[in-house]
C-alpha cells in the first residue's frame, strides 16, 4: 500500500499547529466564543448569574429607556466628536509644524508624546486636579481679580463631558500628530518640489496636494481614534465616577456597573452588545474598504 | 551685471555646504542659450544637489547664480524661469494629468483661456490628448515622464532641468524616451540642463558633458572630446562599455618617448602629449577595447604584440576577447563571427594616438 | 581642459564695482521672520499646555497641605518636603488597608513581568508560525485575532470570568497575567508576524535545507536577528500592563489590586480629609514606570506605538 506512506495532512507541519494552539483557542473560544456567549445571554433575563432563559429583546427595551443609558450614549458622542475633530485637527497642525526642518524637533515631539505613556486613571486625576475650583485653574484666575471668572466643567453637568475630553486631548494627541508626521515624512521630497517650482504657496500644497496623499493614513487614524472613542472608561471613573450625578456617565462604564454592582448581567450584556454594534458599524465598512479593494 | 552674451545659465564660484561638508566646491559653469548640458558622475557626486541649486530648491553656501543675464542666486524657484523634471515624476496623484499640468498656471493667476492653449500645446508636443482626463495612477512609467515633462511645458520658461527623469523605466522605454527628448529639444530649441548617471545618455543627448566627482566638474567637454581625450584616469574610467584597459608602467623620455612595462615597450612618436614638457617616470596607459586591432590589421598598427586568448566573452553584436600584455589583463573587441578558443595565439596592435597617458600620483592626462 | 580653468573669464571686475545689492551666497534669512515667530509661538505655547500637568503635579506634591490651600496650584513650594511621597507609598489608606500604594505597586509588578515575558513568548512564536510554517487554515484564525482586537472588551469581560472561575484563578494574579496575555495576543502577533515576513524567505529555507527544524530555526535563527522588535513588544507590552485599570479592577481583589486601581481608590476615596499632595504623590509614583520607559526608549516607543496603536 504505498497510499498509507503518505503522511497523515494532520501531521503536516505539526510544531506550528501546536505552537498555533493559543492563538486558536484564544481565537475561536475567547473572541468567537465570548462574543456569541455575551450576544446570546443578552436575551435572557439573567440577573445575578447567567440564566438561559430567553425574554427576547426586552433588555434591549429597558435599555434604551433608560435615561442613564441614553445620557451615556450622548456623551459618547459629544466626546468621540470632540476627539475625532480636535485630535486630528491639532495633531496635523502640530505634525506639520515638527515637519517645517525645525530646531529641537525631538524635544518637542518627545513633550507632545509623553502623556501618551502615562494611564487614563493618572491623566484623569492630574486634570480632576487642575480643574478643581477650589483650587485649580478657576481658584487662580479668581485670585489675579476677575472675580466672576468660573471655569469648573467637572462640577457642572451640563458641560462635563467637555471637560473629560479636554485630559483626553491631552494624553492622545501625541499619538495622533505621531501618525500624521510618519505620513508626512512617507510623502516623496520631489512632490515638495515640483510644488516650489510650481509656486504653489505651502499652505495650498498642504491643502490640495499632501492632504489628498495622505488619505490612508488618515482612515487609519480615523479607525484608531474611534476605537479609543468607544472603549473610554478608565478616565471618567478617575476624573467625575460618572458624576455630577450621572451627568458623565459612558457606555462602557454602564456595562461594568450592571455586571459588577447592579446585578443585572442580562443589561449589561445587553448594553455591551450595543457597544459591539457600534463598533461594527465603524469598522466593517473600513475593513470593507481597505481589504476588498485589494481583492 | 549679465554674464557673456548667449549664455543662458551662468554659475560663479558655486560652493555648497551641509556643516563641516563641503558637497559643491567653488563650481563654476556656463551654459549656453539652447544648450544640451549633462551632469553626469557617480551617485553621491553632487551633479544632483547643483541642479537642485540651480532650481533654488537647495540654499547655498557661496558664490552665485544667473539665468538668463539675471542674478537669481536668492529668488524662490518659480521665479527663476525653471522647469524641472523628476526621477520620481512628482505627479500629484489625486489630480487628473490636466489639472496636474494647470495647477501652478492657475496659482500663478493666469487667463483661463491662456492655460488652456498652453496645455493644449504641451499635450500635443507630447502626444498626451488622450490622457488629460486620467489620474496619474492610471498610467504607465512612460506617460507619467511625459506628463512630468509637460508640467515643466506649459511654464513656458527658457531652462528645463531633468533629475534622473528615465532612472526609473526599464530599458526599452528609457530607449525610447531618450530619443524624444532629444527631438523636444531640436524642436524647442530651450537650454536643458540634465543630470543622469547613466553614460548612454550622457552621450546620445548632450552637447556638452560635465563629468562631476566629490564635488568638482572633472571635465566638460563634447561628448567624444570626453570620450577620446578624457582629463584624468577618473572620465576615462568612468565613460565607456566595457571599460578602457589600464596598463602600469614607466615613461621613459628622450628623441623618442617610449611606454615600458615588463618587458613590452610602446613606442609614443604619434601621441599628442597634452603640455610641451615629457614628464617621466610612473604613468599608465589607457587603451579602449574598440581601439585595439587584431589579426591582420594589427600588423599595420605602430604598435603590436602576440599573445593568447584566455577569455572569451560573446556579446551578442561583438566579442570581447581577454589576454595578457605585459603580464596586465587586456581586453578587446573582436567582431561576432570570428570564434577563437581559450589559448588561441594571438597577435593584437594598437595606434598609440587613439590612447590615453596618465600620471601614476595624479591620475591626470600627461 | 578642466573646467575650473575654463571659465575663470567670470564678471569678478564687474563685481567689484556694483552699485546695486548683487546677491550672492546663501539668502539671508532672519531669525526672527514672522514664520520663525509663528512657528516656535505656536511650538512654545503647545509645549507649555502639554508640560503645565506634569509641572502642577510634581509641584503639588513637594508642598505641604496648609500650603495648597493658601497658594496656587501653578506658585513652585516655598517650602519643600517630601513628606506627601513617603505618605502615599507606604500609609495612604485603600478601605481596610493603610499601607500605602507600594502594595500596588509590587502586585503590578508581579502581574507585568510575567504577563510581558508570557504574552512576548505566546506572540512571538504564534507569528514565527504564521510567518513561515503556513499551514490550512492559519490565516483564518489570524484575521479572526486581528477583528477580535476591535471587539470591546466589554463584551468578553463576563464569559472570561466564567472561564477563569472554572479553572480557580479568579481574583489570582495569575488569572490576571492570563488576561493579559490573551488581549496582548492580536496586536503582538501582528507584530511578529509582520517582522518574520520581512525577512529574507532564503535565510529560512537555507536553514531547513540544512537540517534545521520548526524550534532549531526559531531559536537559532529567528530570535537572535529579531532583538529590535522583542524591544519594541517588550516597551508596548509593559506600558499597557502597567497602565491597565479596567481587567485590574475586574478579575482581581482589594489585595491582589494593581497600582492603577489602588491609586484610583485613594485619591477617590470619600472617606476622610483630601490631602491634595499625597494624591499628587501617588500620582506620580503610578506614571513613573511608563514614563521612565518613555524617555529611556525614545524612538523605538514611537515604533512601538506606532505598531500597538491598534489597540486604542
Amino acid at each position: 500500500m504505498s497510499k498509507s506512506e503518505r503522511p497523515n495532512p494532520l501531521f503536516r507541519n505539526l510544531n506550528a499547529k501546536v505552537a498555533s494552539i493559543p492563538m486558536i483557542l484564544t481565537a475561536m473560544v475567547v473572541f468567537v466564543g465570548g462574543t456569541l456567549w455575551t450576544v446570546l445571554y443578552s436575551f435572557t433575563n439573567s440577573k445575578l448569574l447567567p440564566r438561559l432563559n430567553f425574554v427576547g429583546l426586552d433588555q434591549y427595551y429597558r435599555l434604551w429607556a433608560t435615561p442613564r443609558w441614553l445620557i451615556s450614549i450622548e456623551n459618547l458622542l459629544i466626546y468621540g466628536a470632540i476627539s475625532l475633530v480636535f485630535s486630528l485637527v491639532i495633531g496635523f497642525l502640530l505634525a506639520a509644524l515638527l515637519d517645517q526642518k525645525i530646531r529641537f524637533e525631538d524635544t518637542f515631539r518627545t513633550i507632545f508624546l509623553y502623556p501618551f505613556a502615562l494611564s487614563f486613571i493618572v491623566t484623569g486625576l492630574v486634570w480632576q486636579w487642575l480643574l478643581n475650583p477650589d483650587f485649580g485653574i478657576q481658584h487662580v484666575v479668581r485670585d489675579l481679580g476677575w472675580t466672576s471668572f468660573s471655569f469648573d466643567p467637572l462640577y457642572n453637568s451640563s458641560i462635563v463631558i467637555y471637560g473629560i475630553s479636554i485630559a483626553a486631548l491631552w494624553q492622545g494627541t501625541g499619538l495622533i500628530m505621531c501618525l500624521m508626521l510618519a505620513g508626512l515624512r512617507g510623502i516623496d521630497e520631489d512632490i515638495w518640489k515640483a510644488a516650489r517650482v510650481d509656486g504653489i504657496p505651502m499652505w495650498k500644497t498642504y491643502l490640495f496636494i499632501v492632504i489628498p496623499m495622505m488619505r490612508p493614513v488618515f482612515i487609519t487614524t480615523l479607525v484608531i481614534i474611534a476605537s479609543g472613542i468607544v472603549k473610554v472608561y478608565d478616565l471618567v471613573v478617575a476624573q467625575t465616577s460618572g458624576g455630577p450625578g450621572i451627568a458623565s456617565e459612558v457606555p462602557a462604564k454602564y456595562v461594568y456597573d450592571y455586571m459588577f454592582f447592579a446585578q443585572n448581567l442580562g443589561q449589561g450584556f445587553a448594553a455591551s452588545t450595543m457597544m459591539l454594534l457600534s463598533v461594527a458599524i465603524v469598522i466593517v465598512p473600513w475593513a470593507y474598504l481597505e481589504f476588498g479593494r485589494r481583492k | 551685471m549679465t554674464a557673456a552674451n548667449g549664455t543662458s545659465v551662468s554659475i560663479q564660484d558655486l560652493s555648497l555646504n551641509f556643516g563641516a561638508i563641503s558637497v559643491l566646491q567653488t563650481l563654476n559653469l556656463d551654459v549656453a542659450e539652447g544648450e544640451f548640458i549633462v551632469l553626469l558622475g557617480p551617485s553621491g557626486c553632487g551633479k544632483s544637489t547643483l541642479l537642485n541649486c540651480i532650481a533654488g530648491l537647495l540654499d547655498i553656501s557661496e558664490g552665485r547664480i544667473f539665468i538668463k543675464g539675471k542674478n537669481v542666486t536668492w529668488e524662490e524657484p518659480k521665479d527663476r524661469g525653471i522647469g524641472m523634471v523628476f526621477q520620481s515624476y512628482a505627479l500629484y496623484p489625486q489630480m487628473t494629468v490636466e489639472k496636474n499640468l494647470s495647477f501652478g498656471l492657475r496659482v500663478a493667476g493666469i487667463p483661463k483661456d491662456d492655460i488652456a492653449k498652453r496645455i493644449a500645446r504641451a499635450a500635443e508636443i507630447l502626444q498626451i490628448e488622450p490622457l488629460l482626463q486620467r489620474k496619474p495612477a492610471a498610467l504607465s512609467g512612460g506617460q507619467r515622464q511625459r506628463v512630468a515633462i509637460g508640467r515643466a511645458l506649459v511654464r513656458d520658461v527658457d531652462v528645463f532641468l531633468f533629475d534622473e527623469p528615465l532612472s526609473n523605466l526599464d530599458a526599452k522605454l528609457r530607449a525610447e524616451l531618450r530619443v524624444e527628448i532629444k527631438l523636444l529639444h531640436r524642436n524647442l530649441q530651450n537650454t536643458m540642463i540634465y543630470v543622469t548617471h547613466d553614460q548612454i545618455e550622457a552621450m546620445t543627448l548632450a552637447d556638452r558633458i560635465a563629468v562631476m566627482k566629490g564635488g568638482v566638474i572633472q571635465q566638460l567637454d563634447a561628448p567624444q572630446t570626453i570620450y577620446n581625450r578624457p582629463v584624468n584616469r577618473f572620465v576615462a574610467g568612468f565613460l565607456g562599455s566595457p571599460a578602457m584597459n589600464f596598463i602600469d608602467g614607466e615613461l621613459q623620455a628622450g628623441a623618442g618617448p617610449m611606454f615600458k612595462t615588463d618587458g613590452v615597450a610602446v613606442p609614443l612618436d604619434r601621441y599628442a602629449f597634452d603640455g610641451t614638457d615629457r614628464p617621466t617616470g610612473a604613468c599608465v596607459l589607457g587603451i579602449r577595447p574598440e581601439h585595439i586591432a587584431f589579426g591582420e590589421a594589427a600588423r599595420s598598427m605602430p604598435f603590436a604584440a602576440d599573445g593568447a586568448v584566455e577569455i572569451v566573452e560573446p556579446m551578442g553584436s561583438d566579442t570581447l576577447v581577454w589576454t595578457k600584455l605585459g603580464g596586465h589583463n587586456l581586453s578587446f573587441r573582436v567582431e561576432a563571427e570570428r570564434t577563437l578558443h581559450n589559448g588561441d595565439p594571438i597577435r593584437i596592435g594598437f595606434d598609440p594616438a587613439r590612447a590615453s597617458l596618465f600620471d601614476a600620483a595624479t591620475g591626470n592626462r600627461i | 581642459m578642466n573646467m575650473a580653468n575654463t571659465t575663470a573669464q567670470t564678471s569678478t571686475a564687474a563685481g567689484a564695482r556694483q552699485d546695486i545689492i548683487d546677491p550672492c551666497g546663501p539668502k539671508p534669512r532672519r531669525m526672527i521672520s514672522r514664520r520663525n515667530i509663528f512657528l516656535y509661538g505656536t511650538l512654545f505655547v503647545m509645549a507649555a499646555y502639554y508640560l503645565l500637568p506634569l509641572y502642577v503635579m510634581v509641584v503639588t506634591s513637594l508642598k505641604g497641605m496648609p500650603e495648597i490651600r493658601l497658594g496656587n496650584i501653578f506658585s513652585p513650594p516655598l517650602e519643600i518636603t517630601f513628606e506627601p511621597w513617603v505618605k502615599a507609598w507606604s500609609t495612604a489608606c485603600t478601605g481596610l488597608n493603610c499601607d500605602g500604594l507600594s502594595r500596588g505597586f509590587w502586585n503590578s509588578v508581579r502581574i507585568t513581568v510575567p504577563s510581558v515575558l508570557l504574552s512576548i513568548a505566546i506572540a512571538s512564536v504564534n507569528g514565527y508560525a504564521l510567518a513561515n510554517w503556513r499551514f490550512k487554515g492559519a490565516d483564518t484564525f489570524f484575521i479572526i485575532l486581528i477583528v477580535g482586537a476591535f471587539i470591546p472588551y466589554q463584551v468578553m469581560i463576563y464569559p472570561i470570568v466564567i472561564i477563569l472561575r472554572e479553572i480557580g484563578l479568579y481574583g489570582s494574579l495569575s488569572g490576571l497575567v492570563i488576561v493579559h496575555s490573551i488581549f496582548g495576543m492580536p496586536i503582538l502577533t501582528l507584530l511578529f508576524r509582520n517582522y518574520f515576513s520581512s525577512m529574507p524567505e532564503e535565510l529560512f529555507r537555507a536553514a531547513r535545507v540544512d537540517g534545521a527544524g520548526f524550534w532549531g530555526i526559531f531559536l537559532r535563527i529567528m530570535l537572535p536577528m529579531s532583538l529590535p522588535i522583542f524591544v519594541v513588544a517588550i516597551i508596548l507590552q509593559v506600558t499597557g500592563i502597567w497602565n491597565d485599570f479596567l481587567f485590574g479592577v475586574v478579575y482581581t481583589r482589594p489585595d491582589t489590586y494593581p497600582m492603577t486601581v489602588q491609586l484610583n481608590n485613594i485619591v477617590n476615596s470619600v472617606q476622610g480629609v483630601k490631602e491634595y499632595n499625597v494624591n499628587m504623590a501617588a500620582t506620580i509614583l503610578t506614571g513613573l514606570v511608563p514614563l521612565i520607559v518613555y524617555f529611556i526608549s525614545g524612538k523605538l516607543f514611537v515604533r512601538g506605538i506606532a505598531a500597538g496603536a491598534v489597540k486604542g
